[in-house]
């Protein structure tokens, strides 16, 4: 990364570090995108929640700014049309298998789902879609976090940061529908070999993995 | 799946063998993980832990492998290996409502083996004969036009074929 340079987003100046992602810059400055799977400190994104969607002018169409680095003279849209309709539409499919049950849940009002529907003007309901409830069961076994997989949306956030952090007991099994944050074998988190460092709840955006109050 | 102290034995010593023959790089998983399938017929829960050790990555994550694939089975295969068919036609014709009732007779679910190891039981993409949609096959026999009644007769039949074998060979 060398020097800085100067981007508009949405008109507005911005002096950023070349390569910076989009995203980033745009949340140091005050301008809110949408983002669930992002981390500032994981250089390769997942780019996997598909939220995060903006305009560059001379693109012919939007791009996930988790993954795109500025460049001098960038201008930047966080709304459009189409961007717009990507994110409702990859919202929606988001919420249509995430049990929502905010009134009790540990997240509410710190969920970034419910931050996204804000900002956005979404609904949590998942409009055109079914819901579909996996019904998995919560696993509450370790000392102190809860792990409610039908609420994870699948972001990965949990997975890196317990390999980065914590014991590398986090991990991605299954495929499709069936796709799950679990452990090896599937064994609950308390018999997992888990050294309960919590990082993970505090690293998931939304009430999948929580401290227990 | 309950394994035996032996089967778990076996497990350890066959991968060990076949994984020294990979060096450490993570590339090697996948072929390691096929050869271990082809000689113990299933990678069990050791296999996978000796493979995490060999490539040096968290067991989760070769566990995530083998659960991604549909050819990784993880349990061992049944005498009897009954195979539903899920693709295209067989799906349009109620595959599911077969596979519900395979895991209805045999009480395990898809991908799981019986206790006593008599039947195991696992989905399959199209196996070329659409036309008799929906199809199963226990072991290489082929039986189309499948109904739920049909399912209760195979798994019936088999046991009293088992039953008579028993009867007929005295200790
Ligand atoms: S934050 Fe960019 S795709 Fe998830
Ligand atoms: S789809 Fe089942 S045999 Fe072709």
């Amino acid at each position: 990364m060398s020097g800085k340079v100067r981007i508009t987003i949405d008109g507005k100046a911005i002096e950023t570090a070349a390569g910076e992602k989009i995203l980033w810059a745009a949340l140091d400055n005050g301008i809110y995108i949408p983002h669930l799977c992002s981390i500032r400190e994981n250089h390769s994104p997942f780019a996997s929640c598909r939220l995060c969607f903006v305009e560059i002018e001379g693109y012919p169409g939007p791009v996930t700014a988790c993954t795109e680095g500025a460049a001098e003279g960038m201008a930047v849209r966080t709304r459009s049309e189409r961007v717009d309709r990507l994110v409702r539409t990859g919202f929606e499919m988001i919420m249509s298998n995430h049990r929502t049950e905010c009134g009790v849940c540990p997240k509410n009002r710190s969920c970034a789902l419910q931050k996204i529907a804000k900002e956005r003007g979404l609904r949590l309901k998942p409009g055109r879609l079914e819901k579909l409830d996996r019904n998995l069961p919560v696993d509450d076994t370790a000392e102190s976090i809860i792990y409610d997989p039908n609420k994870c949306v699948l972001c990965g956030r949990c997975v890196w940061t317990c390999k980065k952090t914590g014991s590398g007991t986090l991990g991605f099994a299954k495929r499709g529908f069936d796709r799950m944050v679990t452990t090896f074998l599937e064994a609950p988190l308390g018999e997992s070999g888990c050294s309960g460092c919590s990082a993970c709840a505090e690293a998931c955006p939304v009430g999948a993995l929580a401290l227990k109050r | 799946m309950q394994l035996t102290e032996e089967e778990r034995k076996e497990a350890v010593e066959k991968s060990r063998e076949i994984l020294a023959r990979y060096d450490g790089s993570r590339g090697g998983l996948i072929p390691a993980l096929q050869q271990i399938q082809d000689v113990l017929g299933y990678v069990p829960a050791e296999a996978m832990r000796e493979a995490a050790g060999h490539f040096g990555m968290p067991a989760v994550d070769v566990y995530g492998v083998v659960t991604f694939y549909n050819q990784f089975r993880l349990t061992p295969p049944g005498r009897h290996q009954v195979k539903v068919c899920m693709g295209t036609a067989c799906h349009m014709k109620g595959g599911n409502i077969i596979m519900e009732s395979w895991e209805r007779v045999l009480k395990v679910k898809v991908g799981e083996t019986t206790p006593d190891r008599e039947f195991s039981l696992e989905r399959v993409a199209c196996v070329g004969c659409c036309t008799m949609a929906p199809v199963a096959l226990v072991n290489e026999t082929v039986h189309g036009k499948m109904t739920p009644t049909k399912v209760d007769g195979l798994y019936f039949s088999h046991q009293l074929a088992n039953q008579q074998k028993k009867e007929g060979m005295p200790e």
